[in-house]
């Protein structure tokens, strides 16, 4: 491996694929380097959801720039099918939270009133719903349902097609791809970033660190730090079945092949080889009380995920001070931010700043030396 | 494609496939019986909506994929026939509550 | 009937009632364990010996006697202690050794302190162009009809591949006048030297006079053609024609049944979702456990026996069963070992059981060509994805099967990598250029065959499972 690149981008899941294919598209020497087949994949992990409702509690400019994503999907799924004929099934016609019961339906009428009343928070209509008004939506809910919050930007989206689509796009856009190259070190000198992995050493003029979790390890090596704190989560699919499901829930999405995705649990534990079938359960229990018929469907696949968090819940972007040309790019909603990453990130990097009023808030300077508590940024 | 040896001395069990009777013996799953009957037992897949039949008959492939008595998507391989037994022959994906 | 396991708690658990299973669950309820057999099927025998306790064949020499040895093994079961239980199927078992067990619908849930998974074969993946077409079966389930249903062919039938298994079957479909219109050998010609350093092991197994017997008697009335090379099958939504290349030379028959049959391999899902370590095996072209000599695997308190544990054959699986629970009993209740057969005595059963297996894995070795498929070959069977789709994905960066997964979905259906995990692994190592080990395999995950939704919703859940999924 050798040449030199204007940017080299650690890490190929979702989130640096998207940057990466950015900055191709921006004309870019673009090189990829990512870790091989078996390894913490949230792109692999992930519910694939292009969400808007409920994001940004405590945090208005995460309201902002997820809404802003959440316009731009449309131009990305309408680039990456122009580009490499793969059609990623985005659909943005809205999308419910289910309750089941009244406490659950007052608990979310609160969280509504909070999201609204967020000084300086975009408004992105997000409303509570009678049970009586989600069924004109969705004929088949069963007679638990109390009702639910409902959003017109909330969508989905075939997010393992969304990263077939950027890697195939890669290959366009003359992106190097390196698998099975985990990066151990990172040095500067003579203007120019030096990366090491197993293979050897790649030189970048710039580099993005995209490594989930893992860039809190990296960052440091480059004068920059992302305090992570990731959770694993738990998805239960089925096998295909008919459509009946016109709009995604936070927790159950049809998928345009039919399979129906039933999420998620959120725990301490971060050994995504085994799971626990009693949060499965708990899972499938409520699917099958906001959707009786599905209780005879079958259960073909469960797995578990740890999802990249920084710590607050809330993406880090930043620039490093030390290491000019070196950022850092962490987030829990890959899926959902993916459009910000390709055109803004991408275009930030490729000019050298990070736009202050565009990402100033995500700093990773807000955890000062401490680090923040965990609100509710997901 | 099959046919029954003579020396098979087992009781006879009716099911009815797709509305019509189809003489199968105890004993026989549900894909042996489709198999040896005169039906056109081919399912279609959810995928493309290629036509399937039974491939390995013993509980892999999910090839001999049916709708059993009102529940879709069962391995027929792996379920003994019954007297009366409604079975569906399944083109493409489950239907909602089947 | 649903029966649902009689207690929470076993001393063993055996995993599949086929010989090893049935065995195995013998050995060790007899020696006074408490002992549980859940098995998918409807009755005992697994493969092999199918039907053993229900079979319409009455004509005894049509089945062969090496069938029949099934019947002993089922009544030493059922004159022991052992609990079990058929039409179970089990969902998942983890390191812990807790079992979830799929019966009539509903999970229960049971804890081991020794489980022998006796899982057995499937039938290799035999992934020629139009191998998924209505008419193109398995041998194996010709025999599985044949067994439990006295169902012989009797359309144009075409028998194709290679193996002892193969002849069995000719054998049988001709004793009970079934039809085989041709069989095409695809046994190398190469493999006949291969194998010839390991004859004389053979030639002193019992394999060697039965075989030598039926390959005549089958090729006293059937057409066979050696040495083929190139096999497809075509037809339109339907199964109409086979044709072959045999010494260079073109042939295309019609057809209405097609058996294919290349060996059998290792059932691997339940074992690799409980963690147990699996490493390639070069000869037999295939994933086998890591296990000591008792058939301890990786996992602890976990073995393996029978032909899971790899390719060994009936009489192999039904002391490896044996060797398993006496490695069980000795550990759990070591005064009760001193009833059963000595080690050292089932160690030597082995070695002679064994005898003549690295000939038959080298002799029938399959073919690249039928094991590595290329363009429209379908290689996933449930997502229908091609040869050529596998290999456009490691052109833009797959490196393995998990990867690939994410980019066609390969492995993600009903059958969960059964069909084609196999294939998988061979084509990307030999698209790039790695060995089957560097590649790897599906990360497997409970639960292991498909279960209903009410069903997984049904398990117990705690207070602090519900805050881990209702957030607010």
């Amino acid at each position: 491996m050798s040449g030199e690149y204007d940017v080299a981008v650690v890490g190929g899941g979702l989130l640096g694929s998207a940057i990466a294919w950015g900055l191709g598209r921006l004309g870019k020497k673009v090189a990829v380097l990512d870790e091989g087949d078996i390894t913490k994949r949230a792109s692999r992990a992930n519910f694939a959801l292009v969400w808007v409702q409920s994001k940004g509690l405590g945090m208005p400019a995460y309201t902002v720039w997820t809404v802003q994503a959440s316009h731009a999907w449309g131009r990305l799924a309408s680039e990456l099918k122009q580009q490499t004929g793969l059609d990623v099934s985005l659909q943005q016609n809205g999308g419910f939270h289910l309750t089941l019961g009244d406490d659950e339906f007052g608990q979310r009428t609160e969280l509504v009133k909070r999201m609204h009343n967020q000084t300086g928070a975009a408004d992105y209509k997000m409303e509570m719903l009678s049970a009586s008004d989600v069924k004109k939506s969705l004929p088949l809910i069963g007679p638990e349902v109390s009702g639910g919050s409902y959003c017109p930007l909330d969508g989905h989206v075939n997010s393992l097609r969304t990263f077939r689509a950027f890697h195939t796009g890669f290959k366009a856009f003359g992106i190097d791809y390196f698998p099975e190259q985990p990066v151990s070190a990172i040095s500067k000198s003579g203007g120019e970033f030096r990366l090491t992995s197993p293979k050897g050493e790649l030189r970048a003029a710039k580099i993005v660190l995209a490594a989930g979790n893992a860039n809190q390890t990296l960052a440091p090596m480059v004068g920059l730090s992302a305090p992570m704190g990731p959770t694993r989560g738990q998805i239960v699919v089925t096998e295909r079945t008919m459509p009946f499901l016109p709009h995604p829930l936070t927790t159950i999405r049809q998928t345009d092949e039919g399979t129906v995705m039933i999420g998620d649990s959120k725990e301490d534990e971060l050994d995504d080889r085994t799971l626990k079938h009693s949060i499965s359960a708990v899972m499938t229990d409520r699917a099958q009380r906001m959707f009786p018929h599905l209780a005879r469907l079958n259960v073909v696949r469960s797995w578990a995920g740890i999802r990249v968090m920084p710590r607050d819940g809330f993406p880090i972007y930043d620039q490093s001070e030390t290491h000019p040309g070196a950022f850092v790019a962490c987030c829990h909603s890959g899926v959902t931010l993916a459009s910000n990453h390709a055109f803004e990130i991408a275009r930030m990097v490729a000019q050298g700043a990070l736009e202050p009023e565009l990402v100033g808030a995500f700093s990773a300077s807000r955890f000062g030396t401490a680090g923040a508590a965990n609100t509710s940024g997901y | 494609m099959f046919k029954r040896s003579e020396q098979d001395k087992r009781p006879p069990v009716q099911i009815f496939v797709d509305g019509v009777a189809v003489a199968a013996r105890e004993g026989d799953t549900v894909s042996a019986a489709l198999l040896a009957s005169s039906c056109d037992a081919r399912r279609s897949t959810a995928v493309s909506g290629a036509p399937r039949l039974p491939y390995c008959m013993m509980g892999v492939c999910f090839d001999c994929l049916v709708t059993i008595d009102g529940v879709g998507n069962r391995q027929g391989c792996l379920v003994p026939v019954a007297e009366g037994m409604q079975i569906e022959i399944q083109k493409g994906k489950r239907e909602i509550g089947k | 009937m649903t029966v649902a396991p009689k207690r929470e708690d076993y001393d063993v658990v055996v995993i599949g009632a086929g010989p090893a299973g049935l065995a195995a669950a013998a050995t060790s309820a007899e020696a006074g364990l408490s002992t549980l057999l859940l098995d998918e099927n409807i009755g005992p025998g697994g493969q092999v010996f199918r039907a053993i306790a229900s079979t319409p064949v009455t004509e005894r020499n049509q089945l062969g006697e090496d069938y029949w040895v099934g019947a002993d093994l089922v009544e030493s079961l059922r004159a022991s202690n052992a609990e079990v239980i058929h039409r179970a199927t089990v969902w998942s078992l983890d390191r812990n050794l807790d079992i979830a067990v799929s019966i009539g619908g509903a999970s229960a849930f049971v804890k081991a302190k020794r489980v022998i998974l006796a899982t057995g074969a499937l039938e290799r993946p035999f992934p020629i162009p139009g191998w998924t077409l209505p008419g193109v079966m398995t041998a194996g389930a010709a025999q599985t009809m044949l067994k439990s249903s006295a169902l012989v062919p009797d359309g144009r039938t075409v028998i194709a591949g290679q193996g002892p298994l193969l002849w069995l079957l000719a054998a049988q479909i001709l004793r009970l006048g079934g039809r085989i219109d041709r069989i095409l050998d695809t046994t190398e010609r190469g493999n006949y030297f291969a194998a010839l350093p390991h004859a004389f092991a053979f030639l002193t197994s019992p394999y060697f006079a039965k075989g030598l017997s039926m390959m005549r008697e089958v090729k006293a009335k059937v057409q066979v053609v050696s040495g083929v090379t190139e096999l497809a099958a075509s037809g339109d939504g339907q199964l109409a024609s086979v044709s072959y290349v045999a010494g260079g030379k073109r042939e295309t028959i019609a057809a209405d049944l097609l058996l294919l049959h290349q060996g059998v391999v290792p059932n691997v899902n339940l074992a690799m979702s409980a963690g147990v370590e699996h490493r390639w095996d070069e000869l037999q072209l295939c994933w086998s456990p890591v296990l000591d000599a008792s058939g301890n695997s990786s996992v602890t308190g976990i073995a393996i026996a029978g032909d899971g544990a790899g390719i060994g054959g009936a009489n192999a699986a039904v002391v490896r069963g044996r060797i398993a629970a006496r490695a069980a009993v000795e550990a759990l209740a070591p005064p009760a070992a001193a009833k059963l057969k000595p080690m050292a005595t089932l160690r030597a059963e082995l070695a002679k059981a064994e005898r003549g297996r690295v000939f038959l894995d080298t002799l029938f070795r399959p073919a690249p060509q039928f094991r590595i498929p290329s363009g429209d070959t379908i290689v996933c069977r449930c997502e229908e994805v091609t040869a050529k789709d596998v290999l456009d994905s490691v052109a833009i960066g797959a490196t393995g099967p998990n990867q690939l997964k994410a980019y066609r979905r390969t492995g993600m259906g009903p059958c969960q990598g059964r069909l084609c995990g196999l294939t998988v692994t061979e084509l990307m190592a030999q698209a790039r250029g790695k060995t089957p080990q560097e590649i790897g395999y599906y990360r497997l995950r409970a639960p292991v065959k498909p279960i209903t939704l009410a069903e997984l919703a049904a398990v117990p859940k705690s207070e602090a499972d519900i805050k881990a999924v209702v957030r607010g």
